[in-house]
């Protein structure tokens, strides 16, 4: 059963995020920071899938992803599941699910915006309409698609 | 019950619900008709400019004098100590401890919302940045409603810079909530923004370009006019829109009877002044209304029962 789950390497501890949208995986990777030297990743790429036809899929050994980066991650690639590993089993499957605001991951990308030196939290409304994600920010109240907000 | 803005801010006209800016234009329409020189009295209100705005800044100041309260502040950035890097932050920490509430103006988006996480008094946006500008917003409402008796289903035709005129944005997110129909006359360059026409659309409101302003004049109860500004064109594309977007009181033969012409102010030569003495002028009340808005903002922040 387990082997047949993953069609790469099972890892003891960590988190495989699965059901990635085939050929978003790469761009998760960059976007995420998730190579840190000492933690193993593999990577799977057009693997097949029961649901979307193809899928990418990444193992991260000895990382569980927190609140943020899985808002991080909801952002991106909304259908992804995120598994958690220990001892080579799945302990937690979190389904992502687009978060109504999200705060402190982004920073607004005007560089008008009162948030900008303040002792203030970013913070962001997540709306999505025609299949686009946008962010709208709490401060300056502009509205930005999601490819154009970076990382804070 | 306390009236539901009491000790609320007015940051952006999209934090108030509609029966919110009910109140606030039917209370306009009543401190016009009937002053009252006492709702603010014994407060003291701080109004901080941290760049200079002389008629908003004036008409602040005259409502909160009018209704019998005081006020400290700056009228630019330049002297105070936001020069020296204070945080905003800060600076609403320190305002708000000697004052009842706070009226800032100021060139970053989104300051006043900064400014009233750190306040513990209301506080009112007289404009941030490119973003909002709620009381300008709530003057033309209160103006549109004196006009026409009603706020719903109007026909308002928006001409000039649609572009980057932040009154006719919020004008029409604002009047969306009543269903008005919408006509914008503008040189193609400044067209207004899509994502304006799309919260039209998700409202259901309609709206349509129309190529001139005769055409608008016929169709419109309200004709909102701005400036187009040469700086936004080169010589050559400007001589080719020059006066396509400027009123004269010929062009009003065919107009209905209640048509207003209202303008943020101040103008330059897009209204020609022989419209000024037509009955379709309106916007020199508009201007005092501004002060019967900003009076109507600050009473019912600063007391439970208006
Ligand atoms: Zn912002």
């Amino acid at each position: 059963m387990e082997k047949k789950q993953y069609s790469v390497e099972a890892i003891e501890s960590g988190t495989v995020i699965d059901h990635i949208p085939a050929g978003q995986g790469l761009a998760i990777l960059r976007q995420f920071k998730l190579l840190h030297p000492g933690n193993a990743v593999t990577v799977g790429f057009n693997l097949p899938s029961r649901s979307h036809g193809s899928k990418d899929i990444i193992k991260i050994s000895g990382i569980h992803l927190d609140e943020q980066a899985s808002n991080r991650l909801a952002l991106f690639a909304p259908e992804a599941t995120v598994n958690v590993i220990e001892q080579f089993k799945v302990v937690e499957k979190r389904h992502l699910r687009l978060p109504d605001t999200i705060s402190e991951v982004f920073r607004c990308p005007n560089p008008n915006c009162a948030s900008h030196g303040e002792p203030v939290k970013s913070r962001f409304y997540v709306k999505s309409a025609g299949g686009q994600t946008k962010l709208k920010c709490h401060y300056c109240e502009k509205t930005y698609s999601r490819e154009f907000v970076t990382e804070a | 019950m306390p009236n539901p803005l009491y000790r609320q801010n007015v940051i952006s006209i999209s934090d108030l619900t509609t029966p919110q800016l009910e109140l606030l234009l039917h209370t306009a329409l009543d401190l016009k008709a009937r002053p009252r020189s006492d709702l603010l009295a014994g407060r003291l209100i701080g109004s901080c400019f941290f760049e200079p705005s002389t008629r908003t800044r004036l008409s602040f100041e005259t409502a909160v004098q009018r209704l019998g309260g005081k006020v400290i502040g700056f009228s630019d950035g330049a002297s105070t100590s936001a020069k020296k890097g204070e945080t905003l932050a800060d600076t609403a920490r320190i305002i708000s401890s000697y004052t009842d509430a706070i009226i800032q103006r100021h060139p970053k988006d989104g300051a006043a919302r900064v400014l009233a996480e750190f306040s513990s008094v209301p506080v009112i946006n007289a404009g941030d940045g490119t973003n909002q500008h709620p009381s300008q917003t709530l003057l033309d409402l209160v103006t549109i409603y004196e006009t026409q008796g009603t706020l719903s289903n109007l026909k308002i035709a928006m001409c000039g810079d649609l572009k980057y005129g932040r009154t006719v944005h919020s004008l029409a997110q604002a009047l969306k909530r009543w269903h008005c129909e919408f006509a914008f006359v503008s040189p193609p360059s400044l067209a207004m923004p899509t994502y304006i026409t799309e919260e039209l659309d998700e409202a259901g409101c309609r709206y349509q370009v129309m190529s001139s302003l005769e055409e608008a004049i016929e169709w419109a109860d309200i004709l909102y006019m701005t400036r187009v500004q040469r700086e936004r064109f080169d010589e050559q594309e400007f001589a080719k829109i020059q006066g396509k977007f400027n009123l004269h009181a010929s062009m009003l033969g065919n107009a209905k009877d209640n048509l207003r012409i209202l303008h943020p102010l101040p103008r330059v030569d897009e209204i020609h002044p022989d419209v000024d003495s037509t009955p379709y002028a309106y916007y020199f009340q508009q201007a005092t209304n501004g002060v019967y808005a900003r009076m109507a903002i600050l009473s019912l922040i600063l007391n439970e029962e208006v």
